[in-house]
């Protein structure tokens, strides 16, 4: 997946080699709602507890880039993306819910 | 509402509305859809939702300047521009002029997991931009409730629902939404609640293996609009909808007359032919003829230079034209000529409505003076009866409102009570010409009389006509003792009558021989007498000759006689008296 020139810089990000086991994550949200601002922070705590050093989170906003909600056939505010590892897999939601979070990323496996 | 201010005052507080450039829809809404609002179109699945928004898009792109949004919740974009490329919209074509933006919402519930609150600003994001980009004036979501299916949150998607309608208003974009059709409902979710300003249900039915489409109105906020059930056709160059039940008795009757092609029908018809605009019905049992006078008016219409339109339901173009051919017409020719279109389809193609729907459009587009269909009796198959005549007076009043002659040929079963069988539709025929058999002397023959014609007299006759290699002709009628007298006896009979003409001069000639021939036996026989006569009177005056002759011979002998004797010498020769006096004398 291409990086959009116009996609902000990744909020967090690891100077880690090249990684196969590298996540790369993207939250999708409109503007600095309550909603989105709790999904991030859940997102970067299940990712610091679940997947440390081996994440990527890009966060676009879609008020400021709406042409990019198309491409990943975003409805729903927040949605979450998991570009990789393939397939894709999406999560909508504040991810309040850290379970169903884990579930939705196919992380349970890992946790295990 | 919107409200017209002008010179500070109120003008009218009339909706201002968004023309779809859907054939006929914009007739019976008024004027189109309500502008800035959203409308809901709803039915089951089929019945051209996406189709007809579709059109509603690329009309307003094309003819009203008005670029569209159209977010597809179904079908890929590239699905949908090959879905209506055969109805000739270029969706590319529109994306590249920035006249339409498609958009297609995909969602996949396997690969989406909810936690926690959401709401859905992706779709008011997406439809946002897509608006802004080009400008966009109108907006269609099809299927939204699609979304129900990808989501769980239900109380979520109604909430969001109900705000994206409120935010299309508020942008005032004319939108249209399509719903499927669900059970006691509208619309599968019922989100008919939240679009309230304009509803039209799209049904597709199917009687007896025939579809028809039909669109109907079920609300509009604001204003009038038909509340009839309309029938629509999905047809090669988009959707066409017919306002026809909303046609009234208010046509103008025209006093023009325009003639049959055939000089004795005219005749028959107060010696002008039929009024222009009249509905013609010609009805008949099968071969007497319908077809063949149908084409004749039609060959008329085109001889004056007027276009004609055949509506042919039971023979193909090119047999009628070879079957024309035999009784000497060449409708070929006014075909090429651009004068005649023949329109053939099997009764059993399609619905009434869609029948009425094409007939329509041949109408308007062709333009004719005259209308032939041929015939209507077929339409029966195609619907109900009650059906078929309800169809045929749209028909009528549609023809009529447009000037048009109508010619319908309507066949009947055998039986002496034919005109029983159309007294349904009777009553919206002008001139209704009866053909019928007459059979006698063990032969057919084609009889026609004018059962009716409104607005003038017309002959009470019933006539022969014969179809010829020069037309029809219509023939002089003979009534016999047995009534009206056709084919051979017809022949018979003229024969007989000259016949009798001929035998009444020879009888005339014969007695003036006879009376020449007495005046020569009578002359003869006068001349015979005088003959006679003459004859008698030579032989008396021969007769009398005789005796003057007989006498003078006895005289002059006697004197002889006595020279000779001299009985006495005294006596002198007395000179005889003639007559026998002198004999007297002689003899005293």
């Amino acid at each position: 997946m291409t990086q959009y020139p116009e996609a902000p810089e990744p909020l967090s990000s690891f100077d880690t080699e090249p990684d196969v086991n590298l996540w790369e994550l993207r939250l999708y949200v409109a503007g600095r709602t309550a909603k989105s601002v709790a999904a991030l922070e859940n997102l970067k705590k299940i990712c610091e507890e679940h997947l440390p050093g081996r994440y990527e989170i890009e966060v676009v906003d879609l008020l400021v880039h709406p042409q990019l909600a198309k491409g990943d056939q975003i409805v729903a505010i927040p949605t979450l993306v998991r570009k990789l590892p393939q397939p894709i897999r999406k999560v909508i939601g504040d991810l309040s819910n850290t379970d169903r979070t884990l579930v939705g990323l196919q992380l349970r496996p890992v946790k295990t | 509402m919107s409200v017209v201010i002008k010179n500070g005052s109120l003008v009218s507080h009339v909706l201002a509305k968004t023309p779809t450039g859907i054939e006929g829809l914009d007739e019976i809404t008024g004027g189109g859809l309500p502008r800035g609002r959203p409308t809901l179109i709803c039915g089951a699945a089929g019945c051209g939702k996406t189709l007809f928004a579709i059109e509603f898009l690329v009309r307003g792109a094309m003819k009203f300047d008005e670029p569209g949004v159209f977010m597809s919740f179904e079908e890929t974009s590239d699905e949908l521009a090959q879905n209506v490329a055969s109805l000739g919209f270029d969706l590319d074509e529109l994306e590249r002029q920035r006249k339409l933006i498609l958009d297609h919402v995909h969602i996949e519930p396997s690969e989406i997991e909810e936690t926690g609150e959401y709401d859905l600003e992706g779709i008011f994001i997406r439809l946002g931009h897509a608006i802004d980009t080009i400008g966009a004036k109108r907006v269609v979501l099809d299927t939204i409730e699609t979304l129900f299916g990808g989501f769980k949150n239900g109380a979520v998607l109604r909430a969001e629902l109900r705000r994206l309608f409120r935010w299309l208003k508020d942008r005032g974009v004319t939108a249209v939404i399509t719903g499927e059709r669900g059970e006691g409902t509208l619309t599968r979710q019922g989100i008919e609640e939240y679009v309230s300003d304009c509803v039209i249900l799209l049904d597709h039915r199917v009687n007896e293996q025939l579809s028809t489409r039909r669109l109907r109105i079920v609300k509009y906020r604001g204003a009038a609009h038909g509340t009839n059930e309309y029938p629509f056709l999905i047809e090669p160059t988009g959707i066409s909808v017919l306002p026809i039940t909303s046609m009234g008795l208010n046509h103008v009757a025209s006093d023009e007359r325009i003639s049959t092609g055939i000089p004795e029908l005219d005749a028959m018809l107060g010696g002008k032919g039929i009024y222009r605009g009249s509905t013609v019905l010609l009805s008949g049992s099968a071969g007497t003829g319908k077809t063949s006078l149908c084409a004749t008016l039609a060959d008329a219409s085109c001889a004056r230079g007027e276009r004609a339109l055949y509506l042919a339901f039971e023979e193909a173009e090119s047999q009628l034209a070879r079957n024309m051919r035999s009784i000497g017409l060449d409708l070929g020719n006014w075909t090429r000529q651009g004068l005649l279109r023949v329109c053939a389809t099997r009764p059993t193609e399609f619905g009434l409505e869609s029948h009425l729907t094409v007939i329509h459009r041949q109408v308007a587009e062709f333009r004719p003076k005259l209308v032939v269909v041929d015939p209507i009796t077929n339409f029966l198959k195609a619907g109900r009866q009650i059906e078929a005549e309800a169809m045929l007076m749209r028909l009528v009043d549609y023809l009529k409102a447009e000037e048009i002659t109508g010619v319908f040929t309507s066949l009947t079963h055998g039986g002496n009570f034919l005109e029983q069988t159309e007294v349904g539709i009777s009553s919206l025929i002008d001139v209704w010409m009866m053909l019928r058999d007459i059979e006698l002397g063990g032969e057919r023959n084609r009889g026609m009389y004018v059962l009716k014609s409104r607005g003038m007299a017309h002959s009470n006759q019933i006539r022969e006509f014969l179809l010829t290699d020069h037309g029809i002709k219509l023939k002089n009628v003979y009534v016999g003792q047995e009534g009206v007298l056709t084919g051979s006896m017809r022949l018979a009979q003229e024969s007989r009558e000259q016949a009798a003409a001929v035998t009444r001069q020879q009888e005339v000639e014969r007695r003036r021989r006879e009376l020449e021939r007495k005046r020569h036996v009578l002359e003869a026989q006068m001349a015979m007498q005088r003959a006679q006569f003459d004859a008698e009177a030579e032989e008396l005056a021969l007769l009398l000759k005789q005796e003057e002759d007989a006498n003078e011979s006895v005289d002059s002998d006697r004197q002889d006689m006595a020279q000779s004797c001299k009985v006495d010498g005294t006596s002198e020769y007395v000179p005889p008296t003639p007559r026998s006096k002198g004999s007297k004398g002689e003899r005293a």
